[in-house]
C-alpha cells in the first residue's frame, strides 16, 4: 500500500509538469490543444535516442524540452497565421507528429534499460519534487511580468489586449510553445523513469492532464496563479492516487483506466456548472420574493 | 493632429448587401480638439473609430497621426498613439485578472513587453493615486478581480487605463450608453475632466444630443457614410438641441431615425 502511494506520489509529479502545460493552454489561453497527445511522445522520443546513442541524459531532456517547444509553435502559426481552427490545429500537429515521432524513433519502443538517466544519480521522489517546485515557480513569476500579463490577457480578453499593443498572434505562439515544452519535458522524464519510451505513450494525455488540472481546482481552488499551477501539480497528484486505488478493484481491467479518465474529467466539468445554474436559480427566487414583498421599489441596486 | 484625407469604406463589395460604410470623408483634428459625434444607426460613425484605431483599413484614402502616414500599420501598432474605450464594459478590461494587473497592462502600451514585473510597489503607487483621482475608491482595491467591479466601475477603469499614458487621440464610442442614467453622468464627468486635464484630442460619439452639445469644441454630424455638420467651438456655444435635429433633417433629407437617440437626461 505505501509503495503503492509512493509511485502514485512519483508520477504524480512526473506528469505535473504535463499538467502545467495543459493549464497553459486549456486555463490561460482558453485554447484546447490537442498537440499534448503527440508532444508528449516528443519528448520520450528525443530524449530516448539521444541516451541510448549516448548522450548526456541532461541534455537529450533540454533536446527534448525544444523538440515540445517548436511543435507548440507550429501548432500556434496553424492556427494564428493560418486561421485553422484551435482545436482542429492542434488535431493536424498530433497526427503530423505520430509520423515525426517514428522518424525520430526508427522503431515503436525504444528500451533505456541499463542506460544512463538522470534519475541513475538522484532518486525520483528527490529530483522530481526538485524539478516540479523549480518550474511552478518559474511560471508563476512569469505570469507575473509584463510578457506574462498578456498572455494572460490574450486568453481573457483578447481585443483589450490587442487595443493596448500587444500582437495577439505572438502571445499565443508563446503559450502553445511553452506549454508544450512543458509536456515534452514530462514526456522525456517519464521515459527514463519507466525505461522506455513508446510510440503510444501520449495518447489519452491531454484528458489526463484535463483531469488533472480540474481536478486540482475543484479540491485546491484557483484563486490566483500561484494556487491555479498549484491545484495542477496537486491535481496531478491525486489523479495518480485515485488512479492507484481504482486498480486494486479486482473486477476493474487496466484498460478502463481512459473510460475513468474521461468519467472523472466529465464529472468535474459537468458538477461545476450545474452547481452555479442551480445557484442562479435559487438566487433569482430570493430576489423575485424580495421584489414581490417590496412592490414600490422597482429597482434594487447598490451605487456605482 | 489626426488627418482622415478621401476615406471610403465598403463592406461585402459587388455583393447583393454590399454596404457603404463610410465615403470620402475627410476631417483634420488640431492637437487638443474634443470633438463630438452624432449620427442616425448606421452612420458609419463606429467605421470611422475603427478606422483611425486600425481594426479596419481603409479601402481609399489615408490616415494620419500627427503627420504619418498610418492607414496600413495594423491595430496593435497604433495603439500607441490610439486610446479606445468600448460602448461594452466588458470589452475594455480583463475581467480574470486584478485591478493592478490590468491597469500593468496598460501602462506598458505600445511598448515591448518584456521579462520585468508588471506590478512594482513603483507601479502600485502610481496606479493607487490615479485610481484615487476617479473618486470612487478604487484605489483600495487594487487586488480585486475586474470582473467583480460593476459596469460603471469597470468602464470609470477602462476610462483611466485608456488615458493615463496620455495617447494622441482618445476614441470614446458610445461608452456610456450601457451605463444608466447616473453612472453614465459620472463616467461622463469623469470624461469631461480627464480630457481637458490631459488636453487629450478626442473624438467622442454619443446618441446623448444634449451632450454632444455641452461637451466639447466642436460637433460633426454623421449619415449614411458621410461627414454632413461639422460646427465649430463657436456656432456650438449657442446650439439648441432643436437646431441640430432640425438642421439634421434639412441635410439629409430624412429624419434623425436612432433607437436610442436621447435628448437629454
Ligand atoms: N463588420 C461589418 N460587416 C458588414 N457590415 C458592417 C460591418 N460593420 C458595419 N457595417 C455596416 O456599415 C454601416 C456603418 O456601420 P457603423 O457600425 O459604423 O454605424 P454606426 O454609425 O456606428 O451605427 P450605430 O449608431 O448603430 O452604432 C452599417 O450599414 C453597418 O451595417
Ligand atoms: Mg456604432
Amino acid at each position: 500500500m505505501t509503495t503503492q502511494m509512493l509511485g502514485a506520489l512519483e508520477s504524480g509529479l512526473l506528469y505535473a509538469l504535463m499538467a502545467l502545460g495543459v493549464y497553459i493552454t486549456f486555463r490561460i489561453l482558453d485554447f484546447p490543444d490537442l498537440t499534448v497527445d503527440g508532444s508528449f511522445t516528443t519528448g520520450g522520443a528525443i530524449a530516448a535516442v539521444m541516451i541510448s546513442g549516448g548522450s548526456s541524459p541532461w541534455i537529450a531532456t533540454l533536446a527534448a524540452v525544444l523538440g515540445g517547444l517548436v511543435a507548440g509553435a507550429v501548432t500556434g502559426l496553424l492556427h494564428t497565421k493560418g486561421k485553422i481552427n484551435g482545436l482542429l490545429s492542434g488535431i493536424l500537429m498530433m497526427i503530423a507528429l505520430y509520423s515525426i515521432n517514428m522518424r525520430i524513433m526508427g522503431k515503436p519502443n525504444i528500451s533505456l534499460l541499463g542506460e544512463n538517466t538522470v534519475f541513475n544519480s538522484i532518486a525520483p521522489l528527490i529530483l522530481m519534487p526538485i524539478i516540479v517546485v523549480i518550474v511552478k515557480v518559474l511560471l508563476d513569476l512569469f505570469l507575473r511580468t509584463d510578457l506574462g500579463l498578456a498572455l494572460r490577457a490574450t486568453g481573457d480578453n483578447q481585443r483589450m489586449i490587442r487595443s493596448f499593443g500587444t500582437h495577439t498572434d505572438n502571445t499565443i505562439i508563446l503559450g502553445l510553445s511553452i506549454s508544450n515544452g512543458l509536456v515534452a519535458l514530462s514526456g522525456a522524464l517519464i521515459a527514463q523513469q519507466s525505461g522506455f519510451a513508446d510510440i503510444s505513450s501520449g495518447i489519452g494525455m491531454i484528458v489526463i492532464g484535463l483531469a488533472s488540472v480540474i481536478i486540482g481546482e475543484a479540491i485546491f481552488g484557483a484563486r490566483t496563479v500561484f494556487f491555479a499551477t498549484l491545484a495542477a501539480v496537486l491535481g496531478s497528484i491525486v489523479y495518480r492516487v485515485v488512479v492507484a486505488l481504482a486498480l486494486r478493484i479486482d473486477w476493474l481491467e487496466p484498460t478502463d483506466l481512459k473510460l475513468i479518465t474521461a468519467v472523472i474529467v466529465v464529472i468535474a466539468l459537468v458538477v461545476p456548472s450545474a452547481r452555479r445554474t442551480w445557484k442562479q436559480k435559487s438566487l433569482a427566487r430570493i430576489r423575485s420574493e424580495e421584489m414581490i414583498s417590496m412592490p414600490d421599489r422597482k429597482q434594487v441596486g447598490g451605487g456605482l | 493632429m489626426l488627418q482622415l484625407n478621401h476615406v471610403s469604406k465598403l463592406f461585402h463589395p459587388g455583393s447583393p448587401d454590399e454596404k457603404i460604410a463610410l465615403i470620402d470623408v475627410n476631417l483634420d483634428l488640431r492637437p487638443g480638439d474634443f470633438v463630438t459625434v452624432i449620427g442616425s444607426n448606421g452612420a458609419g460613425k463606429s467605421t470611422l473609430m475603427n478606422m483611425i484605431s486600425g481594426v479596419l483599413k481603409p479601402d481609399a484614402g489615408e490616415v494620419r497621426i500627427g503627420g504619418h502616414e498610418i492607414s496600413h500599420l495594423p491595430e496593435y501598432r497604433r495603439s500607441k498613439w490610439v486610446g479606445r474605450v468600448f460602448q461594452d464594459p466588458m470589452a475594455g478590461t480583463a475581467p480574470h485578472m486584478t485591478i493592478e494587473e490590468n491597469l500593468a497592462m496598460a501602462y506598458s502600451r505600445g511598448k515591448t513587453r518584456g521579462l520585468s514585473f508588471g506590478v512594482t510597489s513603483k507601479r502600485r503607487g502610481m496606479f493607487r493615486e490615479q485610481l484615487s483621482r476617479l473618486g470612487i475608491g478604487l484605489e483600495g482595491r487594487l487586488k480585486a478581480k475586474v470582473g467583480t467591479l460593476s459596469g460603471g466601475e469597470r468602464q470609470a477603469l477602462s476610462l483611466l487605463m485608456a488615458t493615463f499614458t496620455e495617447p494622441q487621440i482618445l476614441l470614446l464610442d458610445e461608452h456610456t450608453a450601457a451605463l444608466d442614467p447616473a453612472r453614465a453622468e459620472l463616467v461622463t464627468r469623469l470624461t469631461q475632466n480627464i480630457v481637458s486635464e490631459l488636453k487629450l484630442t478626442t473624438l467622442m460619439v454619443t446618441h446623448n444630443m444634449e451632450q454632444a452639445i455641452r461637451l466639447g469644441n466642436r460637433l460633426i454630424m454623421m449619415d449614411a457614410g458621410r461627414i454632413i455638420l461639422d460646427v465649430d467651438d463657436e456656432t456650438k456655444r449657442d446650439l439648441t438641441m432643436e437646431r441640430l435635429i432640425g438642421e439634421f433633417e434639412r441635410i439629409s433629407g430624412h429624419k434623425l431615425s436612432d433607437d436610442r437617440v436621447v435628448l437629454g437626461s
